[in-house]
């Protein structure tokens, strides 16, 4: 059964109204962009993901075609000039933006919804379950994530599914514990035990009891984890062990143009500025989200 | 150092005011006050009244949010407005005092004892050796009875926080605040986590101290008895206003506000002689205050004129005792003590048996040899200080607490350890309702979904068709006079006591025989206690429903239960019918228990 | 308390015996033919026979797996499959610059993220902490490649100033300190990259104990603003700053991977990212089990500094 099939609560159709629960949510999103920072943040991830997926409808030319001399400066009949090997750098950056997008994406998926999991299940199960999931969670955060997407790479080569799975994988350890500590608070409290005094299931406690009091430390681990995905991704095809030429990529584009940083700025400026720009906005909406939620779960008690 | 002219008033508030910075709305208003050297003026409200935040103005403080916006508070004939942040500091803790509410969350965890006792030196007297400083400390300690027999002193000021008792913690600082020997001192409910036995001791410690050093007193609490016990004078607060103030005799046995009548009424008696009965209703927030007398809408005496505009203080007798009501000549005829009603049917067959019950966590055993029988249409009370295995005890019962040996059966079958071995017509039969209602809903489901859950769990007569549960959810709700428009809404929509309303609703929904009640008004005021209490007591008289009610709080138990059980350190070492046990009790622990829990009849009575 | 030090040891001998068991599985012990794996298609049988008989790839997987570990344990790290030099030989002066590199950047990044923290709190709302949270807020969001191309744009081009090197060349047989302008730019980096975490983590925690009953307490017993920050806010709040810098400290080991690449440092991360472009098997496993190695430590060292400041972990034993 989904975690969604399982926390969709009958008695949720029965009485009650549910249209209130849809208003809670319509009231967090209200306050997430009520807030400066909230604004900032969804206007520059809607900009840059635009772009992305948006940008290859606009390119002017084929991303991998030469079409002039290596690091034509901007102006002239190419607005952004050529990169290192005379392709388009604006038809490579509206290009490249996409495998960055879909690769972290993914990753981030993966990873909140394993470490999920985990961190529900070691705070409601506690004991000797607890420290054997959180010692595997302590193993895999012993190496920094970039080096366990290295390390993989060493073995099975540079795949794109292998970045994706090894992010994701260095991510649920660190979810797991941000959704264990949260989840513990709530482990605490009488509704839990009542829960249990009446018979419910454990995968009903977990999944109808506990889940729906983490979803909002779930979201912002979300964002978070997006954020630093985005970085690691790009960050491994900067390396040159994650996609490979003549892919057009925002983090590879930098690996190619950075020697001629100095001649023709273009080919790194823009795919760092995209970069940069998304992980701020990304990360902007998490924080305004993460404050909206604190306020109005104040505001309740 | 001199003692204050006890004809000056060492304390004078002058109709003070406190905004929430915020929202510009008054936390406290018209707050007039004064305390005399040598005495104590007791503080009385409920949650949220805004009694703390008075005392905390007496310090020039007041916490973050608040702002004063209007009046004055004088202390020994300085205003406080005209001090600077220098000279308020000199004045805290050197001129007044602070004993805190919790000091196990007040005296810092990373700082030695000694050293949070002789900073408060360190500030204040400058001039002061380190001789000289070590020696005052010492005298502090001596004062209020530290180091506890066989522990050196200077071992004792080494320790930390947590390495104290409760006890010893709110003697440090009692200690602290008395270490700058202060004209005034604000008493923040400082014995509220304390077992009747320490709370006994804390308070003779801090009226000799009081008395010795002729320091004025504000004795802020939400528990009558004690103030009954302490104070000279008393002011009532409500919703953020003074409603009544006078000598203690005064508002004790002459109360005129109906607020406190009303409250006095719902203070369980010891003695067993007057019902107790709830005021139904909230006290309002800022924000949501009436226009008029904030207790209007919750007033049997309310007239036209009451919701127009707020009374001002009438005097009474001989001009001491001051009330905001304009029905005050009425009041104390239209409100008068409701008799104890009749005693309840003889109750029937044995529903729960605990026999030889030894429970332990870990390798720790809590209970020793635990053995009792609830009877159908029979309220058992389980009562004891914490740590008196009461709870745990609670928990077997329901099976939330696995690791014991002897047997507990229901209906004469003996049950599996665990909830979750047991049948579901078990955990039908034995329903538990928890001490905390503010922990004890999911605050992401509404009231009706909670409610629906038990009943799809538990399905009523009728099935579980959705029809038939959307109207039985209703009922539960009626039940505990709840409307039934409450389905909608999500716990953290209601009130303290509507919560725990809503948690026995719940429980009720499953039809059980027997209902687990775990100190379930502990986290609730004292009106709104006496509230379920009644709903309680009207619940067995209508369903026959047997109880186990667990409390520390002995008054309570005389007012429900039936045949009470006294138990210590994990064993039982008393029990019998309430009535014998609370006159004739024969266990010295009883006896202890019973002499040290303060009562208002009893405080007034000497 | 020695038998919790003594328990947490143990613990990191633990962990540490699983990350190598990881190292291993993730390079050499997988089904198939590792040596395949790693020298390509292209391999000659000669260059597959030697690389199987270096690894004891012949022989069963637990087997292979205790001869690469009692290597390691025994200072034997194997020898390079690039260079067929020792990797000892190879690793070694790139360990002492990163290490330097490394040092020199916690020992600024710490004091200046508590310092930080500190003042957000206590100016809390006031412009000061709006601008300052704001600021390390962004710099949280920016990858370290991100920040360390834009310094080297700023500081290091003709664009706006050239005032230090764009790439940090040491000559060869000299180490880091002995060329400290090149070592600039990654710390500037790596000081970036982390203090806005343990800032924002300082700064909450701070936040929380001003709220405290006995900050509060502190307050109303009239003592001097500084005694009341310093003495009694302050060492509260440390704890949860000091368990995230051992986490960004042990972070910082694998930052360096990207700065050290930017800026063609020559340490322990752009040795390990010619590693594992070389697909150099015994190198990738030697750095990747110092870093494990570094994480472990590390945190057993908060943990001891933790117990130490929190007098009631450290009395727990009487």
């Amino acid at each position: 059964m989904s975690v969604e099939a399982v926390a969709t609560d009958e008695a949720a159709q029965l009485v009650g109204a549910p249209s209130i629960r849809s208003r809670q949510w319509l009231v967090l999103l209200k306050a997430t962009l009520r807030q400066t920072r909230g604004k900032i943040g969804l206007t520059l991830t809607t900009v840059i993901v635009g772009f992305a997926l948006l940008g290859p409808l606009f390119a002017p030319h084929n991303p991998n075609a030469f079409v002039a001399v290596p690091n034509l400066a901007p102006g002239g009949h190419l607005l952004f000039g050529a990169d290192a090997l005379g392709r388009d750098v604006w038809s490579r950056f509206l290009h490249g933006g996409w495998t960055v997008l879909s690769m972290s994406l993914a990753a981030t998926l993966i990873g909140v919804g394993l470490g999920l999991v985990v961190g529900l299940s070691a705070a409601y199960l506690g004991g000797w379950a607890d420290e054997v999931l959180m010692r595997i969670a302590d193993v895999f955060m012993a190496f920094p994530q970039i080096v366990l997407a290295l390390l993989l790479v060493t073995a099975f080569g540079p795949k794109v599914y292998l970045i994706i799975l090894c992010v994701g994988i260095s991510h649920a350890p660190r979810v797991a514990r941000v959704i264990r500590g949260a989840a513990q608070q709530v482990v605490e409290r009488d509704f839990i035990k009542a829960a249990e005094a009446v018979g419910e299931p454990r995968r009903r406690v977990i999944f109808g009891e506990l889940l729906p009091n983490v979803i909002s430390p779930l979201l912002v681990e979300f964002g978070l984890r997006l954020t630093y995905s985005i970085g690691l991704i790009a960050g491994i095809n900067f390396l040159g062990l994650g996609l490979q030429p003549p892919q057009a990529d925002w983090g590879l584009m930098i690996q190619e143009n950075r020697l001629s940083l100095t001649v023709q700025p273009m080919g790194v400026l823009l795919p760092i500025i995209a970069i940069a720009l998304l992980t701020i906005g990304t990360n902007l909406l998490t924080d305004a989200f993460a404050r909206a939620a604190i306020g109005i779960d104040r505001g309740g008690d | 150092m001199a003692v204050a002219d006890p004809a000056n008033e060492a304390v004078a508030i002058r109709n003070l005011r406190i905004d929430l910075v915020s929202s510009g709305e008054d936390i406290v208003d018209q707050i007039v006050l004064d305390v005399r050297a040598g005495e104590v003026m007791g503080l009385v409200g409920e949650s949220g009244s805004g009694k703390t935040t008075v005392g905390m103005a007496l310090l020039g403080y007041t916490r973050p949010g608040g702002k004063v916006v209007g009046g004055d508070v004088v202390i020994d004939g300085r205003s406080l407005n005209a001090l600077r942040e220098g000279d308020l500091r000199r004045l805290r803790g050197g001129t007044v005092s602070y004993i805190p509410q919790d000091p196990g969350t007040a005296l810092n965890p990373a700082l030695r004892i000694g050293r949070q006792l002789s900073e408060m030196l360190e500030a204040h007297s400058p001039g002061m050796s380190e001789k000289e400083r070590e020696a005052r400390v010492r005298e502090a300690c001596e004062e209020v009875a530290l180091p506890p027999p066989g522990v050196d002193i200077e071992e004792f000021l080494a320790r930390y926080t947590h390495q104290l008792s409760g006890g010893q913690q709110q003697r440090v600082a009692i200690a602290m605040a008395f270490a700058n020997r202060p004209h005034v001192i604000v008493c923040d409910e400082p014995t509220t986590g304390l077992d009747v036995t320490t709370q006994a001791r804390v308070l003779a410690t801090i009226r000799e101290l009081c008395q010795v050093h002729g320091v004025a007193a504000l004795y802020v609490s939400h528990d009558l008895a004690v103030v009954a016990d302490l104070a000279d004078h008393v002011a009532v607060m409500y919703a953020g206003r003074i409603v009544e103030r006078g000598p203690r005799d005064a508002i004790f046995s002459h109360p005129r506000h109906p607020y406190t009548r009303r409250l006095l009424r719902a203070v369980p008696d010891l003695q067993g002689k007057r019902a107790v009965v709830g005021i139904p209703g909230r006290a309002p927030l800022p924000g949501h205050r009436p226009t008029g007398c904030f207790f209007t809408p919750r007033c049997e005496l309310a007239i036209d004129r009451c919701s127009e505009e707020f009374p001002s203080p009438t005097a009474f007798e001989d001009g001491t005792h001051l009330v905001c009501c304009y029905r005050a000549d009425e009041a104390p005829r239209q409100i008068a003590v409701v008799e104890n009603g009749s005693p309840a049917a003889p109750a029937g067959d044995v529903v729960l048996a605990v026999s030889h019950v030894d429970a332990s966590y870990g390798s720790h055993q809590i209970l020793h040899d635990v053995d009792f029988e609830v009877r159908r249409n029979q309220v058992v009370a389980l009562v004891g200080e914490s740590g008196s295995g009461k709870t745990t005890t609670a928990r077997c019962v329901a099976g939330l607490h696995r690791q014991y040996t002897g047997a507990i059966s229901l209906d004469g079958a003996k049950l599996p350890e665990a909830a979750r071995r047991r049948s579901a017509e078990a955990r039908k039969r034995i329903q538990y309702v928890f001490q905390n209602p503010y922990s004890s809903l999911n605050p992401r489901r509404t009231i009706g979904q909670t409610i629906a859950r038990q009943l799809h769990l538990f399905p009523p007569p009728g099935g579980s068709t959705r029809a038939n549960i959307g109207a039985k959810v209703g009922e539960c709700l009626e039940r505990v006079a709840l409307s039934a428009d409450a389905a909608s809404r999500y716990p953290d929509q209601l009130s303290g006591g509507e919560r725990q309303r809503v948690a026995i609703a719940r429980a009720l929904a499953a039809e059980p025989a027997l209902l687990v009640c775990d100190e379930i008004t502990s986290a609730l005021d004292v009106s709104v206690q006496a509230a379920i209490v009644e709903l309680l007591r009207e619940l067995r008289e209508k369903t026959g429903l047997s109880m186990l009610f667990i409390t520390h709080n002995l008054a309570l138990i005389r007012t429900i239960a039936d045949k009470v059980i006294v138990m210590t350190e994990g064993k039982i070492v008393e029990a019998g019918d309430t009535i014998d046990v609370f006159t004739q009790p024969k266990a010295e622990y009883t006896q202890r228990l019973l002499a040290n829990t303060p009562t208002v009849e009893a405080a007034l009575s000497h | 308390m020695t038998r919790f030090l003594i328990r947490r040891i143990l613990l990191g001998i633990l962990i540490l015996l699983l990350v190598s068991i990881v190292v291993f599985a993730a390079t050499q012990g997988l089904p198939g033919n590792a040596a395949r794996a790693i020298l390509g298609r292209q391999a000659t049988p000669a260059r597959l026979a030697a690389l199987t008989k270096q690894l004891h790839l012949n022989e069963s997987a637990p087997a292979q797996y205790w001869h690469w570990l009692s290597g390691i344990v025994r200072g034997h790290l194997g020898t390079s499959a690039a260079t067929q030099g020792s990797v000892s030989s190879l690793i070694s002066a790139p360990l002492a610059n990163s290490a330097f590199l490394v040092f020199i950047s916690a020992i600024i990044a710490v004091p200046l993220s508590i310092s930080l923290g500190v003042l957000m709190a206590v100016k809390r709302d006031k412009l000061t902490d709006h601008g300052l949270s704001t600021g390390t807020l962004l710099l949280a969001a920016l990858p370290e490649f991100v920040i360390g191309i834009g310094l080297a744009l700023l500081l290091a081009t003709a664009y706006v100033w050239r005032a230090l090197p764009s790439v940090s060349i040491i000559p060869p047989g000299e180490h880091a300190w002995d060329v400290p302008k090149v070592v600039v730019l990654p710390a500037l980096t790596l000081i970036l990259a982390v203090t806005p975490y343990i800032s924002r983590i300082m700064r909450a925690s701070m936040v929380e104990v001003l709220h405290s009953d006995y900050v509060t307490m502190a307050r109303l017993k009239g003592l001097p603003n500084r005694t009341v920050i310093w003495r009694h806010a302050v060492p509260n709040a440390i704890v949860p700053a000091i368990q995230v810098s051992a986490l960004q400290l042990a972070y910082m080991a694998g930052g360096i991977v990207v700065v050290e690449y930017v800026f063609s440092y020559n340490g322990i991360g752009t040795q390990l990212v010619n590693a594992v472009t070389n697909r150099d098997v015994p190198t990738v496993q030697a750095l990747v089990m110092i870093i494990g190695a570094v994480y472990v430590l590390v945190n057993l060292l908060a943990d001891l500094l933790t117990i130490v400041v929190t007098p009631r972990l450290r009395t727990a034993g009487r």
